[in-house]
């Protein structure tokens, strides 16, 4: 297993140096920094030395891949590519446009995102589960039959009209939470955001969950199961959900480490200080080395969550060996 | 006059051509049509459908674009309005060209807030202001219950007519039980409840705002219906850049293994390794700053609008070919230790021609199926872009830019609701539409799925 990991560690890396390639090609050779000087200074105010006094505050008056100025090795390092894209390997995703250390906003900003993501995540699941197995439960009835179709009806609405739904709604009318803000991470806070992304998630996860039980449910040893007598309660909750781990664990386990990384459209609803409303500031104010750095930790951490997949694999079926 | 072609137009134009080429090739195929039979058998199938096609009207009316003429002729020379123009505009011109002042409210006769005017006396009074282009008469009522008769009749004589030409096409063996109005109570009650309604908006369109007007006194229901056209092209053009990669990569991945397949496997891991809104706001800030830098591009601001919705097209085919080319992998691999390939590989038939005669043939079920599941999603994603500001261009009307512009709204006092409703509920039915059609097509296409 451990070698099983070392492997997957050392497979990551030639993807991670993809991710950095595609991103660095995006900013810095479909587009010279000098468009980008440009387009941050605005078209009126542009001359030659305002986009030469940009670029050098920024870092970006340096060759692209080789300094052909500089000394032996520096040839390498002095250049674009090795300061602003090789260093994000080490973590260092240097500053964003307001001169702040992104890696130290990227810590701080954890906090929040995680404390909406995380329960979001665990109530929904938990939720989507149960709600999956009562319709199973009751297959072909007309119990599942309107379940099926409420799930059909919640994902066809827009996840906007879920946000500005429930903040008109239990805000707005009832005045029972506030309708944004953070302050410290209170219940009062917290609690409408996770309570619209569990909703907003009921539609396309349930069913997803359904399809995953019925499959299983029609499969030979739940026949057996039925046939040595036991309640069917029991076939549900021991036997399929047992079984049904290996796909739900696909879908789920990849999502944990992304969890860090919050939502774009909650945070920003709710001016949750976290990466999603860091991210989304950084796209409407054009910060690319905030949105280069987003790209690279997001990669990052996809990968870790398909490792750790992998591992849970294992916990749950002991027919899988990692070799 | 002059006709324009903008590229989303020509895009459209092709996937029409497409459809009409699939359609007919289907229909000399006795085996193509079976499982069509089988969605054209489902009630909400053939519901949805009816509600798709009015979209699809609607969208195509309003991508068959053109320039007008300006009167004064300078020179000789016939100078063209800038403004660009569709087929659609011109037919719902009243609604496009009536606009208020500001906010008013759906079949309201008075803009929403209260204003301060001189009356005849001198004095300022707060009262509501009149509508400009709404006139007094408030038959509402009565003007609504024609409509719908209306529609109705016109709904009623629609069905009776589909229902005999069923019966005369019904004679051609490709068409034998197509015939949608036959023993359908359902889908004919649908059919005239949405005519009715289809009549009564246009009998009230043509006096009130129904859905109200915007901040800056647009029509909304005009507004609503230019979105579809938007939505449609994101969820149909992607499909031309998302369906020959995710095709030709899968199927050669899974085919040729070896060095090919680590190849494209590596390509999709990057790829999809990355959160796709990053992917796709990092590829759209890029194209914004080529397209600031490059104003001479474009003649009209329609065109480069437009260009905008075929790039991010374009973006959003590049970062979701990945899951259909997984699948497609997978199938492929399965498909290649069969009997009938292996027999086809030791008759000395060249790759070329296996992975065309037998293994796209066998996977066409995966893609058809992929590509109207995804279609929902699109249009649902559209909105969500450009509310982060990385979707179309502002100019452009989408359902997205109207929830964006109508958000704050909310807030207001008195609230306006009209214009997030209207985008909501646009969406909605379009969405649900298409969901309940690509499951039922799933359903029919699906080898999984027991059919009894």
């Amino acid at each position: 297993m451990i070698v099983y990991l070392i492997r997957r560690i050392l497979y990551a890396i030639p993807i991670l140096i993809g991710v950095n390639l595609l991103t660095f090609t995006l900013f810095f050779v479909v587009n010279t920094p000098d468009d980008m000087a440009r387009m941050q200074l605005g078209i009126k105010r542009v001359t030659p030395e305002a986009i030469e006094k940009w670029k050098h505050q920024h870092g970006y008056d340096k060759p692209l891949l080789i300094n052909e100025m500089a000394d032996s090795s520096r040839k390498l390092t002095d250049t674009i590519f090795w300061q602003k894209s090789a260093s994000m390997f080490v973590l260092d995703f240097g500053f964003s446009d307001d001169g702040r250390s992104i890696s130290r906003e990227i810590v701080t900003r954890m906090g929040p995102s995680l404390a909406i993501a995380l329960p979001t995540f665990l109530i929904g699941l938990v939720f989507y589960v149960s709600f999956a197995l009562l319709m199973t439960l009751f297959r072909a009835t007309a119990l599942d039959i309107a379940g099926v179709a409420l799930c059909v009806v919640l994902m066809s609405v827009s996840g906007l009209f879920y946000i500005i739904g429930g903040q008109f709604l239990i805000s707005k009318l009832w005045h029972l939470v506030p309708i944004s803000g953070y302050a410290g991470g209170g219940f009062k806070f917290v609690v409408l955001p996770v309570l619209i992304g569990v909703i907003g998630g009921i539609g396309s996860s349930s069913r997803w969950y359904r399809t995953i039980f019925l499959e299983e449910i029609g499969k030979d040893y739940v026949r057996t199961a039925r046939a040595k007598g036991l309640s069917e309660l029991r076939v549900l909750f021991t036997h399929v959900l047992k079984n049904a781990m290996i796909p739900i664990l696909t879908g789920v386990v990849v999502v944990i480490p992304l969890l860090f990384m919050g939502s774009l459209l909650t945070e920003s609803f709710f001016g949750i200080p976290g990466l999603g409303s860091y991210t989304i500031d950084a796209i409407n104010a054009q910060d690319f080395s905030v949105v280069r750095a987003m790209v690279f930790l997001g990669s990052l951490l996809y990968i870790v969550g398909l490792i750790l997949t992998d591992i849970s694999y294992t916990l749950v079926d002991p027919r899988v060996r990692l070799q | 006059m002059m006709p324009v072609i903008l590229w989303s137009d020509a895009l459209v134009f092709l996937l029409l051509a497409a459809g009409a080429l699939m359609t007919w090739y289907v229909r000399s195929q006795e085996y193509l049509l079976l499982p069509w039979r089988r969605v054209a058998r489902s009630n909400v199938a053939m519901v949805s459908l009816l509600v798709l096609s009015l979209f699809l009207l609607v969208g195509i009316l309003d991508t068959l674009h053109y320039r007008v003429a300006l009167k004064d002729k300078s020179a000789g020379q016939i100078v063209y309005s800038p403004e660009v123009l569709s087929v659609f505009d011109k037919l719902v011109e009243p609604l496009r060209l009536h606009t208020e002042k500001t906010y008013s409210a759906p079949l309201a006769l008075t803009l929403y807030a209260k204003e301060s005017v001189t009356d005849a006396q001198g004095n300022v009074v707060r009262v509501y202001p009149k509508l400009q282009y709404v006139t007094d008469d408030a038959q509402v009522m009565s003007r609504a219950v024609t409509g719908a008769l209306l529609g109705l009749l016109a709904g009623g004589l629609l069905v009776v007519a589909v229902r005999y030409a069923g019966y005369l096409i019904g004679w051609v063996p490709a068409f034998a039980g197509m015939t949608i109005f036959k023993e359908r109570r359902a889908v004919v009650i649908a059919t005239l409840i949405i005519a009715g309604l289809i009549g009564m908006t246009i009998n009230l369109a043509s006096v009130y705002h129904v859905l109200g007007t915007d901040k800056v006194g647009q029509d909304v229901l005009y507004l609503s219906l230019k979105s579809i056209r938007t939505g449609l092209i994101i969820g149909t053009v992607t499909t031309l850049v998302t369906l020959p990669l995710a095709l030709f990569l899968g199927v050669a991945a899974g085919y040729f293994r070896g060095w090919i397949d680590d190849v494209i496997q590596y390509v999709y891991t990057v790829l999809s390794s990355i959160p796709s809104v990053l992917l796709i706001a990092a590829a759209v800030l890029m194209m914004q700053v080529t397209i600031d830098t490059h104003p001479n591009w474009f003649d009209t601001a329609a065109s480069r609008a437009d260009l905008r919705l075929v790039f991010l097209c374009l973006i959003l085919g590049m970062t979701s070919w990945t899951g259909l080319c997984r699948l497609l992998r997978g199938e492929t691999l399965k498909l290649r230790e069969l009997e009938y390939i292996q027999a086809a590989q030791s008759f000395g038939v060249s790759s070329l021609r296996i992975l065309s005669r037998h293994i796209m043939p066998n996977v066409m079920h995966i893609i058809l199926i992929a590509l109207v599941m995804d279609f929902s999603g699109l249009v649902l994603a559209e909105a969500v872009l450009s509310y982060v500001g990385v979707g179309v261009d502002p100019s452009m009307i989408s359902f997205g830019t109207m929830i964006n512009g109508a958000r704050l709204e909310m807030a207001r006092e008195p609230m306006v609701w009209w214009a997030l409703a209207s985008a909501f509920g646009f969406m909605l039915v379009l969405v649900l539409a298409a969901n309940l059609f690509a499951d039922a097509v799933r359903d029919a296409f699906d080898p999984r799925m027991n059919r009894s």
